[in-house]
This record gives C-alpha cells, structure tokens and sequence, in this order.
C-alpha cells in the first residue's frame, strides 16, 4: 500500500499541496496522511519583568503563569491546526480521495516528519511556508530542513497545480540521481508520462554510457523516454530546457552537498526548487 | 547522507540554542549580571575569602557553561552550596588549598558526568529535593546572621529598607531590578550622610584586573591531596545535585529538555578552568535561573551575557561596588533565602504522606547540623529508601488450606519476598501443625534477594525437621524475578511475567 506524507501549514501553498497530493494518491491509489504540526513554543513569551527580585515559591507562581499563558496560545493554535486540517481534508475528498487520516502534533516539524516517515513511501511539502517571503522567490526554511532529514522522496508542491504533462530527470549520474531513476522505473506514479532524461555538462564517452544505461533501464519499465545532453551550469541549462519543452515536473537528486559548503557556494538543488516554477520531487 | 542530516540538526540546534532568543536574552543576562554582583560577594564572604575569588568565579562559571553546559537558559556561578562546604578548608589551610580544591572538584565532576553518574539523581526523591532547597535557604540565611547580631540599629533599619524598596517596587515598575535600586539608593544614603557602616569594602579585596591564568601554590603531595580530597568530593556532589536539580526546574519551566550528562560534564570544565584563574567553585543557581527564566532569558547567550556584564561592571564601577554598604547585601540575601524556601512544602506537611515530611525534615535538619548538603541528601535519599522498602513489604500475604484428611497443607504465598519482609514470610508457617506433606506455592510471590532464599531454605528445612515431605511449587518462576542476575527486563513481555498475572 502506498502511502503519502503530505506536510500542510495553512499557507497559500497548502491548497496546491493537496492538490497535488490528490493527483499523486489517484494515480498510484494511495492513502493520505494530511500532517500539520503545531512547532515550537514561541521562546519569549513572558512579558517583560525584569524586577529581577525572588518571590516566595517564586518557582511556583512563575510556572503557573508561563503554563497559563502557553496554554492559551497552545488552544488558539490547535483550534487553527485542526480548521486547516478539515479544509485540507475536504478538498481532498472533493477531488475524490477518500483514505485520508488528519493528524495534527506538537513539536518540531523535523523530529515529527523524521517519526512518521518510517510507513510513508512520499512526503509532499509546498515550496514556501506561512513565514516566507515572495517577492524574493525565497523557499521556505522548513523545505530544505526537511530535505536533509528525510530519508523519503520529496514531492515540492509549485504554487499552484497544473496536470504533468511530461516530467524531466536532472541526471548527473550521481548515486541519488541513480536511486531516482530506480525508484521511477518501479513506481506507479509515471507510467505513461512521457520522460525527458537530461544530463548537462561537455558530452564525453563516460556520461554517455551512463546515460544510456539510465534511458534504457526506464525504457524497459515501458517508459517513453527521450535523453540527451545540454552544454552548460546545472541550473541555468535545466531550467532553460524546462521553460522551453513546458515540463510539467521536475526530477532530481538534492543536497549532495555538506551544509559548510552549501553555505559558501550555495546549493544547486535549492537553485533549481527557487527557479523552476514547477514542483520538484527530490531524493536524497 | 546521516552524516550531513546529523551536521544540519546540530547546526540547527546550536543556532536554536544561541541565537534563538538574541534580544530577551541579553536583557536577561543583564538583570542576572546585577543580581550575580551582590550574590557573588556574599558567597565570597560565606566562604571566608576575598569577593574577588567569588566574583572571578561567577563570571568564569558562567562563560564557560554557557558554552559547555548542557541545560541552555540555567544560570551557574559561585553558590551558597558550595561556599559553605569550604569555610573550613580555608581556616585551616588557606586559599591556595580552597583553589586546588576548586580543581580537584571539575576534575571529579568531569568523571562523575563519564561515568553517567546522573542517572543516580532518580534516587533523589522530590521529597530530599525540598528539604535540599529549604536547606539550601536556611544556610543562606544563617550566613547573615553575624551581620544581623550585635550591629548598631542603624543596620537594622537599613536592612528594613533594603527589603521594603526590594518587594515593593515591582508593584510599581517591573523594568528595573528592584535589588539594583536597593543597592543604589542605601549606597548613596550611606554616603550622602555620610553613615558609619560596614561596607563590601571592609570585607577584602575587589578585583581590579581582568583574571589571569595560575598554578594553585601547594606541594603536589599524597598529603595535600587527603586534605582537599573530602571536600573536592563533597563539592563535587553538591554541585552536580544542586545543577541537575536546578536543570530540572529549567526544563519544567521552560517546557524542553537538557542534557544531564553533557551539564556534569559542563560543570567539571568550570570548575576546573575557574580554579586556575582564582576562582572558587560553583554550580547551577536556583535563584538566578528562576529570574533569568522570569526576565525572558532562554537560550546559551543569556548565561555567556550574564557573566561577561558581570566582569564588565565590576572592573568599570569597581570603586563604587566597595562603597556598598553590607546592609544592602543582607537585605538581597534574605531575599535569596526567602525566594529559594519552598513555603509550600509547610503547608503540604498536613496533606502529604508523613513518611515525605519526615524525609524533607530529616534532610534539612542533617543540613543544618552538618552544614553538609551532601550528608543532608544521602540522609534522605536513604531515609525515602527505607520507608520505600516498608511499604513495599506490606505488599505481602501467606494463605493456607489443610486438606479432608488433616495430612497435608498447601500455603499459597503472594507478593514481595525480600530482605524487609523475610522475617514476616518465615513467621507466617506453622511448624507445629504435625503434617505429612507441606505444599509451598510461590508461584505468585517475587523472590528478589538473597534474604528471601535463605528464608525459603530455612521453611523448608524446618518442616523436614518436623516430619513432613515438602514440596515448593512454582519456585522457578518466582526466582526469575531475581532480576539483576537474570535480566530478563531485556526481554519482551518482561513486566507481565514479572507480576505473574
């Protein structure tokens, strides 16, 4: 039985997330898990009392309120939590889905999604949160953060959801590219998509060889495959070919790289997420 | 792949730590820094050496456990509960020794967090955890006392002043420490007229200078170390008891986790590093992490703010810290004693099983005797051990029935055989029933030493002695709960088999 982990936050992305939950679930007829957490407590929110004098049972009376006051704030979030749950749930079941499970917790989204992961075969998460900023084409914080942690394909939900028509595969010949490839020819989502298999860089005999290997391993599965390589950087010339040929999704291998070095030259997937308007699934 | 997932929580970790809460904690760490001024000089004085050992201490402390620490948010510095520890050691022997002590101490620490001996703090029962902190504020208080006896009353309406600006400025305004304004408007009154009272001053040297490294100055011999060894131990102790406990609070407090060990750990580092710049040994404050908590303060830099502001002030106002007059000191810690005292745990003495209230009580006498926190806990911690014994072995019952013939009895036993309730399952036969056959059946009871063995062999010896062929059923099955030599808690379904249901 498949299963999808679909992550929801209440923000715009949420209805193309489920949107395209329900395109991937009718396609290869699996179960949704809608999971929304409610994260971390917000650190400061004491009012300031900086008299910084000690009360009798000072511990006390300062647990009592700072459990009070969370409280508070822990009912407003649940209330929201379970609002964009049953919408999120209802635009499925209007799309026709019906094995879908809501589950709303408390804690941190990776600790979460890093639990639950272990029965899901996909987790679907929107390009941006509820705190990001559009006009810079920044991706959410929480995306990447996932990314790294899971060990799940990643389905990235583009704002809004169009049918696949065709769907390309970034191919570097890289072992997470290789996975990609494998887990697709044995999938249930693609058959009968057309398939464009990309590699970019200078051609030579070796990324030849590879590539072919890949096209015909997808062509055995009864795929519709075209390869072909295109000089050029990754992103620009993946890009570039997605908004040429109108590729409906885009396959890659992401983050090969450590944190340190994504830090100092940045990372090519987060590139391609933030330039293809497309959704993005990702292995790891 | 696990490599950069775990490299990317960790970053994320370390960001959430220490700069999740840059504004809040750094307002925290100056309200902590202010309260630490006073505390520090007062445990200096506890301790018997100049406030300068304290105050070098309290910022070496904090620094370095805001970084090594395990418990983000939890203020450490020089403490109460471990000056009192060194009076002695530095009557008799001097600084030096109290310095090495200080060292030997970190030392310990860092092998007691190896060895995970945090996971013996489950032995500390809430109860020894009250009678800790009320002992911990009855200490404190008895420290002011010699500057409370036999002073002119001019101290004593001071004092009174001290505690009135402190408790009632907070109803007014809660966006200034209240002992700050305490310690400034006494400071000025005593020398605006111009007061004949003690001051910090009079009570040793103030640090002028930034700390610097050195070499405790005592003969490296097996001598030396019998002396200092007892109180590194008991320093040692009381430190990683008071930090794991204050940790606790912190944790319930701010509703997330610490890590104990990487805190043992933590506080062997300060300690050790604090001793060779001058410093004396300290631990996790209850106090001031329930104020930092209170002011906003959570993450890693609240506690690295607190003791770099504190090193700040006392080299940049240190001229007019010596001015402070000891009345306004007292007033802070009578404040501190009465802030650290659970109240409550008065008033749960009605309500609560007597067996705690004598646990708690005990705690704190022994303390208050000894002046000894760790005797004080090992008193209760074996107290609470002992009622915890007795009560289990009520849970205890022998049944018998004498069969149509009058020849032969079956005792069914049932519960807890151990060494508390051996005595009572031997006294539950009657070995002058003359019977045939006697029929012990155990498979209900939980055999768990060596005592409730050798009471099973005594039954049975005895009937033999009588007369009668003696039969133990069910034996096997009660001696698997033995559990230390069999372990089977690794095993699946363990606990059902262990309560024999």
């Amino acid at each position: 039985m498949t299963k999808l982990l679909v992550l929801i936050d209440g923000s715009v992305y949420t209805q193309s997330v489920c949107d395209h939950a329900a395109w991937v679930a009718e396609r290869t007829d699996a179960t949704i898990d809608l999971l929304h957490v409610l994260g971390r407590r917000a650190v400061s929110s004491v009012p300031a009392d900086l008299s910084g004098n000690l009360d009798a049972d000072a511990r006390d009376t300062l647990l009592e309120e700072l459990v009070s006051m969370d409280e508070q704030q822990a009912k407003l979030a649940q209330k929201r939590g379970r609002l964009i749950l049953e919408q999120a749930k209802a635009r499925l079941t209007d799309a026709g889905i019906t094995a879908v499970t809501t589950r709303l917790r408390n804690g941190d989204l990776l600790e979460t999604v890093q639990e639950f992961e272990a029965e899901a075969n996909l987790i679907m998460i929107g390009k941006r949160g509820e705190a990001a900023d559009f006009a810079s084409l920044h991706l959410g914080s929480n995306l990447e953060r996932v990314v790294r942690a899971s060990h799940k394909p990643v389905l990235v939900a583009s704002r809004a959801f169009k049918p696949v028509g065709s769907f390309l595969i970034a191919y570097d010949g890289g072992p997470s590219a290789d996975k990609a490839v494998d887990h697709i020819a044995g999938g249930h989502l693609f058959p009968g998509i057309p398939c464009r298999l990309l590699m970019t860089g200078n051609p030579n005999d070796a990324m030849r060889a590879k590539l072919d290997a890949a096209a015909a391993k997808l062509r055995t599965a009864g795929y519709d495959v075209t390869a072909g390589i295109v000089p050029g950087q990754p992103d620009a010339a993946i890009a570039e070919t997605v908004e040429k040929e109108g590729i409906g999704l885009l396959v890659m291998g992401a983050y090969g790289h450590s944190r340190i070095r994504t830090l100092i030259i940045g990372s090519t997937t987060t590139e391609m997420v933030r330039s293809c308007r497309i959704p993005v699934m990702l292995f790891r | 792949m696990t490599r950069f997932s775990l490299s990317h929580d960790t970053l994320g970790q370390l960001r959430r730590d220490w700069l999740g809460n840059i504004r809040g904690d750094i307002l925290a760490g100056l309200v902590v820094a202010l309260a630490l001024i006073p505390e520090a000089i007062a445990f200096s004085i506890i301790a018997g050496v100049d406030p300068k050992i304290g105050l070098y201490a309290s910022f070496s402390i904090a620094v370095i456990i805001a970084i090594v620490g395990g418990r983000p948010g939890m203020i450490s510095a020089a403490t109460a509960a471990t000056a009192v520890l060194m009076v002695t050691l530095v009557k008799q022997h001097g600084l030096e020794y109290l310095l090495a002590a200080t060292v030997l101490a970190g030392l310990l620490q860092i092998g007691a967090g190896i060895l995970r001996l945090n996971y013996v703090m489950r032995f500390v029962s809430r109860s020894v955890m009250t009678g800790f902190v009320n002992a911990l504020a009855i200490l404190i208080f008895l420290a002011q006392l010699p500057e409370l006896i036999g002073v002119p009353w001019l101290t004593y309406a001071m004092v009174a002043a001290g505690l009135a600006i402190i408790y009632l400025l907070p109803r007014v305004t809660r966006i200034v420490p209240s002992p700050l304004v305490c310690i400034i408007v006494l400071t000025a009154l005593a020398i605006g007229l111009g007061l004949d009272v003690r001051t910090v001053g009079d009570m040793g040297e103030l640090p002028s200078t930034l700390p610097v490294f050195l070499i405790p100055d005592i003969p490296l011999t097996l001598e030396t170390l019998q002396i200092i060894l007892p109180y590194s131990a008991g320093v040692a102790a009381v430190g990683l008891l008071e930090s794991l406990m204050t940790a606790s609070i912190v944790d319930e407090l701010t509703d997330t986790k610490s890590n104990k060990r990487r805190e043992c750990i933590g506080q062997g580092i300060a300690n050790t590093a604090t001793g060779f710049i001058g410093g004396m040994a300290g631990c996790a404050m209850i106090g001031q992490s329930i104020i930092n908590v209170k002011s906003g303060g959570r993450g890693r830099l609240s506690t690295l703010s607190a003791g770099l502001l504190l090193l700040f002030m006392i080299i940049v106002v240190g001229d007019w810290v010596k001015q402070i007059p000891m009345a306004a000191l007292v007033a802070i810690m009578i404040m501190v004693a009465i802030g650290t005292f659970s109240w409550a745990s008065i008033r749960n003495l009605k309500t609560q099983p007597r067996e705690s209230g004598i646990v708690m009580l005990a705690t704190v006498a022994v303390v208050v005797a000894t002046h000894n926190l760790a005797i004080g806990v090992l008193t209760g911690v074996l107290l609470s051990g002992i009622f915890f014994a007795w009560k289990v072995a009520q849970i205890f019952r022998v049944t018998s029935t004498l069969s149509e013939d009058g020849t032969a009895r079956t005792y069914v036993v049932e519960g807890q055989v151990f060494f508390a309730s051996a005595d009572e399952f031997t006294a539950s036969f009657d070995f002058n029933e003359a019977l045939e056959k006697v029929t012990i059946d155990l498979g209900r009871a939980h055999v768990w030493d060596i005592s409730s063995v050798a009471a099973v062999d005594t039954v049975v010896l005895k009937f033999r002695r009588e007369g009668a062929e003696v039969e133990l059923i069910g034996l096997n099955k009660a001696s698997e709960t033995i559990v230390d030599r069999l372990g089977i808690h690794d095993k699946p379904g363990a606990l059902e088999r262990l309560t024999g249901h």
